[in-house]
This record gives C-alpha cells, structure tokens and sequence, in this order.
C-alpha cells in the first residue's frame, strides 16, 4: 500500500496548527507516523491536537529512552482506522519531571508507572497506588532500564 | 454494613499465575478492586539490550508460552523494517498459517479455563483434547508443541511442505466439526448462559477510554483487529470477518472467541491454498542499520506492540514490548463493579490473562552471597508478607502445622 493521503492529511494538519513541527513530522510508511516534539511545554498542546481533532483515540505504550544528556519518550498513539503515531518528547536527567496523560487515557496507569520504576522519572498527577513493576524491596535510587545500571549495582558495587 | 476487604493472591488456589489482587466487598458485592502486579516480571527488556538480534528472537519468543508466535512474528516485523528488507511472500504466508494456528489452540485452551472456572470440567476435559489436534501438527511443523522457533530476520526457518499442508486441511475439518458442537453448546446451553451473561460488564465507550484490546474489546463492540486495520504477513490478501458481539460480558466474550474460531479456519484454508511457491526466505545482515520501528500484531488476546530500536551494531539500543493483557488489566476493574465475590475468577479470566507476557521484563541477582533459600526461609519470608502487606498473621497456623510435621 503506497497510498498515504490520510497520513498527509495529518501532517499537514499538524504543520499549520504548530509551526515548530514544520520538518519534524515523518510518514515512515502508510500507517506509521513519526512527530518529535523537542520542548516538554510544548508536547500537551500536540498530544491534545491529536486526541481531539485528529482521532488518535488510542494508546498503545508508553516508552522510556535512556538517551544521552535526556530521557526520552515515545507515546504511541493509535486510531481506529489502523495509523500508529510515534509522539516523542524529552526531558533533561537533571530534571526527570513529566506530566501524567492519565486525565485523556486512564488505561496509561502501568505504563507510567513503568517509567517511575524502571527510569526513575516523576510523573506528576499520576495517583498513589502500588509500585509497577519491581518488587516492594527493590534498592532505593536504582532504576534497571537507565543505560548506566548493571546487576552487579545489586551487591552495592 | 462495613466493607470487608479480602486479598486474593498473590498465591491463590483461583489463580493460575501469581498477581495480588485486592476487593473490598459490602456483603457478597465488591465495591472497589485493587492489583498489585510485577510477580512475573524477569527483566527481558533490559536482557534484550545486552543480546544479539538473532538471540532476542529467541529469547523474546519466551515472553509468553502461548503467545509465542505472536511476540518473536512481531520483534523481527519491527526489525526487518529498520533493516529495510521486505520478505518472500511464501513466508509471510508461513508466518500467518502459523499465526492462526496458535490462535487455535489458545481459543481452544482458554475454553477450557472457562469452563473449568464456572464449574464446567467435562468442557475443559473435551476442549484440551480436541487442543491437542492443533498441538500435534504445530509439533509436526515446527518440531515444538510451543516455542515454534520458525521465524528469522528475513522469512521463516522452516518450509511447510505439501504433506504438511494437506494435514493442516485435515485438522481443520475436524477442528471446525469441534467447534461447531462448542458454538451450539455456548448457545443452547442454557447453564453456561446463566452463569456468563451479564457477568464482568464492560460498556462500549470504557472499553474505548481504558484501551481494552482484542477478543475483549471486540465483544462490547469495538471492531477493532490489527489484522484488519494494520494488516501485516499475508493478512492484506485473505477475506475474513472481525467478529464482534453487544451482550459487552463474559457471555459475549465466550462467543466471539468461538466465531472467531470459524473465521481463523477460513484463513487457515485460504493461506494453503493461495500459499506462492519459491523461496523462504532472504539474506538479513548480522548488523542491523540504525533506525527505528514500531510494530503491531494481533495476537490471540489482542493487540502486540513492539518497538525496537536499532544503532547499527548486532545488538539492539532498546526492545519495548506490550502484551495484550496490561492494556487489558486496567478494566478488569470496571468489570467487576457490583459483581459477585463468586464472579471474580471467572471475570479475570475472561480477558484470557496472561500475567508473564504482561510482565516480561530472568531474574536479575547479584553475585555475592547466597540465594538459596531454605524451606524454613521461604515459609518465614511468606508468613511476614502476608503479616506486612496484608494484615493476616499466620504464624499461630504455622506453629500448628508444624507440630503436626507438616
């Protein structure tokens, strides 16, 4: 399938609502799109677009990066005529801080706290409940999926 | 009357696999439901980082035990597209006869749970053995009953043969005699309809707004299948119907699995038969470009999602997988409201959980020290985690045990 007029569609919609997505907006292939959003502040305007107006509707996963000087995440967003989007955004390890998307998906719960436990990374408005999903006696401050963790981190070395 | 809190698991004779479940009952009612989940968890994602890509198809093919095909078919989708490498069209179609063939025997198998968790056993007895059909001829293909290890980066490691194909066909009219008689008894029976409708309610716009995949999405009338909509192997070139139902309860979850039974033998039938000859597959590099992919898959309880990232060395920067149950978990929940306590294993069961691939990610120890527990070890480290976590305290019933030599 080489017809990708709905993918356009999308990122044109994209591109004339947020200016600083000109260039940053990616149709890998039919049903597969790719948007980076370089500022945290402005990722909740681009993710609301998406959900509201553009019926991704859907989130399949949440995923953590450990990349350099930032963390990184990729929400993928789906709509129920078969397109997925990447939907990236970054924050600096110095301050790990993002904001739940629980208010628009309330099925994201583990997903976050899957970046609680396993980066490190404050979701704010994300609600108390139990731990996902390392064990209740797992280390304070050891996150397994930064790059700089090893097991041996386990012994205290 | 005051709510009464009872924990179920993590160790529970009700549960197949261990996840701590809490519900807060007034009476038999459950008010409010809780989970603790991450008892199966074995670090695979951050193993996948420290493995070559070929191991990783390997070793992401033991996410699950019967969701097999589904995670290593979606791992090397994700791969081959990085590597840009489009396969035979002979094994996407080896790749998709495969693929229904474990959704057969996991319909098959979760049939059996659930008439095993209503009480129903001889359904459990006569639904495994007719499983065992579809166990024999995936043995007879692949060489395993699970773990099937067919696929590679760049097509499939084993050809189906023209034998293997006429013996498809044959487990297939048995099959689909079978299910036929499954269908009539889900239908005409008037216990299995008492006991199921009405059970595990879930609307429309919650299976909408918590995510809720697959066979239990498709049963509150949510048409939604990857195969259709974001179709992968040979899927764009077959004809078949997603099933959906309206009853939004374990009932109608129960009868789109066995309708989607019919409509996986029609595609079995159409992949033989339109099965391309030639080649199955093509060279794949050891190291794969730099890049990045997302891919999907629906996998017997729904949709698979993996994303891969690659660095242009033979190892990946990070594998992410989501199972179908984790999206599926968050509504158990809203299921159960203002169900029966009596209600909750047969609800659990019904979204056809499966707690190791939600949990994925070998236990990871250190080296120093010893990690072997005694018998006594392991009794104390339960005996305080009920006492901490739940508030039970069981060392009276332990000392009693005990003086009885047990």
């Amino acid at each position: 399938m080489s017809d990708t007029n709905r993918e356009q569609n999308i990122q044109s919609s994209l591109e004339s609502k947020f200016s600083f997505l000109k260039d940053k907006t990616k149709i890998r292939r039919a049903r597969r799109m790719f948007v980076d959003v370089e500022k945290l502040s402005d990722f909740r305007p681009v993710f609301d677009h998406l959900f509201n107006e553009l019926d991704f509707t859907r989130i399949c996963m949440i995923t953590g990066l450990d990349e350099g000087e930032n963390y990184s995440f990729i929400y993928h967003l789906a709509s129920f005529n078969g397109i997925e989007l990447d939907l990236k955004t970054y924050t600096p390890k110095s301050s790990p801080n993002i904001k739940s998307v629980m208010n628009t998906f309330p099925g994201a719960e583990l997903y976050e706290r899957e970046l609680v436990d396993m980066f490190g990374i404050n979701v704010e408005g994300l609600p108390e409940g139990p731990r996902y999903p390392l064990p209740d006696d797992w280390p304070q401050g050891q996150y397994p999926m930064r790059k700089d963790w090893k097991k041996e981190m386990l012994d205290g070395k | 009357m005051a709510t009464v809190r009872v924990p179920i698991g993590p160790q529970h004779p009700a549960l197949k696999e261990p996840e701590g479940f809490v519900v807060w009952l007034d009476g038999e009612r459950i008010k409010d439901f809780g989970m603790r989940l991450g008892y199966n968890h074995r670090g695979i994602e951050k193993a996948a980082e420290m493995r070559t890509y070929i191991q990783n198809i390997y070793l992401l093919e033991r996410v699950c035990g019967i969701c097999s095909m589904a995670h290593s078919t979606a791992f090397v989708q994700a791969v081959e597209e990085i590597g840009g490498v489009e396969i035979p069209r002979r094994a996407k179609y080896i790749r998709s006869i495969i693929g229904e063939l474990e959704r057969v025997h996991s319909h098959l198998l979760w049939l059996g749970v659930a008439g095993h968790e209503i009480g129903f056993d001889t359904l459990l007895m006569y639904s495994w053995r007719d499983r065992e059909v579809v166990m024999d001829l995936l043995a007879k293909i692949s060489g395993n009953r699970v773990h099937y290890g067919m696929n590679t980066f760049g097509g499939v490691r084993r050809d189906i043969t023209k034998d293997l194909c006429e013996d498809i066909l044959k487990a297939v009219d048995i099959l689909e005699e079978r299910t036929k008689y499954y269908i009539k008894i889900a239908t005409e029976e008037t216990t299995i309809r008492k006991r199921l409708t009405g059970v595990g309610y879930i609307s429309k716009e919650d299976v909408i707004k918590l995510g809720t995949v697959g066979p239990t999405g498709r049963a509150s009338g949510v048409a939604m299948d990857i195969r259709k909509d974001d179709p992968y192997a040979a899927y764009d070139e077959v004809e078949f119907n997603v099933i959906t139902a309206t009853s939004c309860d374990v009932y109608g979850r129960a009868v789109v699995r066995l309708l989607e039974l019919m409509e996986t033998y029609k595609l079995l039938r159409q992949f033989v038969k339109n099965m391309p000859d030639g080649e199955f597959v093509v060279r794949f590099p050891r190291k794969v470009q730099a890049g990045e992919a997302t891919s999907r898959y629906e996998a017997p309880r729904g949709e698979d999602v993996h994303y891969v990232k690659a660095n242009g060395t033979d190892m990946p920067e990070r594998v992410r997988l989501r199972a179908p149950t984790m999206a599926n978990l968050m509504s158990v929940r809203k299921m159960l409201e203002n169900n029966n306590l009596a209600d909750v294993p047969i609800a659990i069961a019904a979204i056809d959980p499966c707690f190791s691939c939600t949990d994925r990610s070998i236990t990871v120890t250190g080296n120093s020290g010893s990690n072997i527990l005694t018998w006594e070890q392991i009794r104390q480290q339960g005996i305080n985690w009920y006492k901490n976590e739940m508030g039970i305290d069981f060392t009276e019933l332990n000392k009693k045990y005990q003086n009885r030599g047990l």
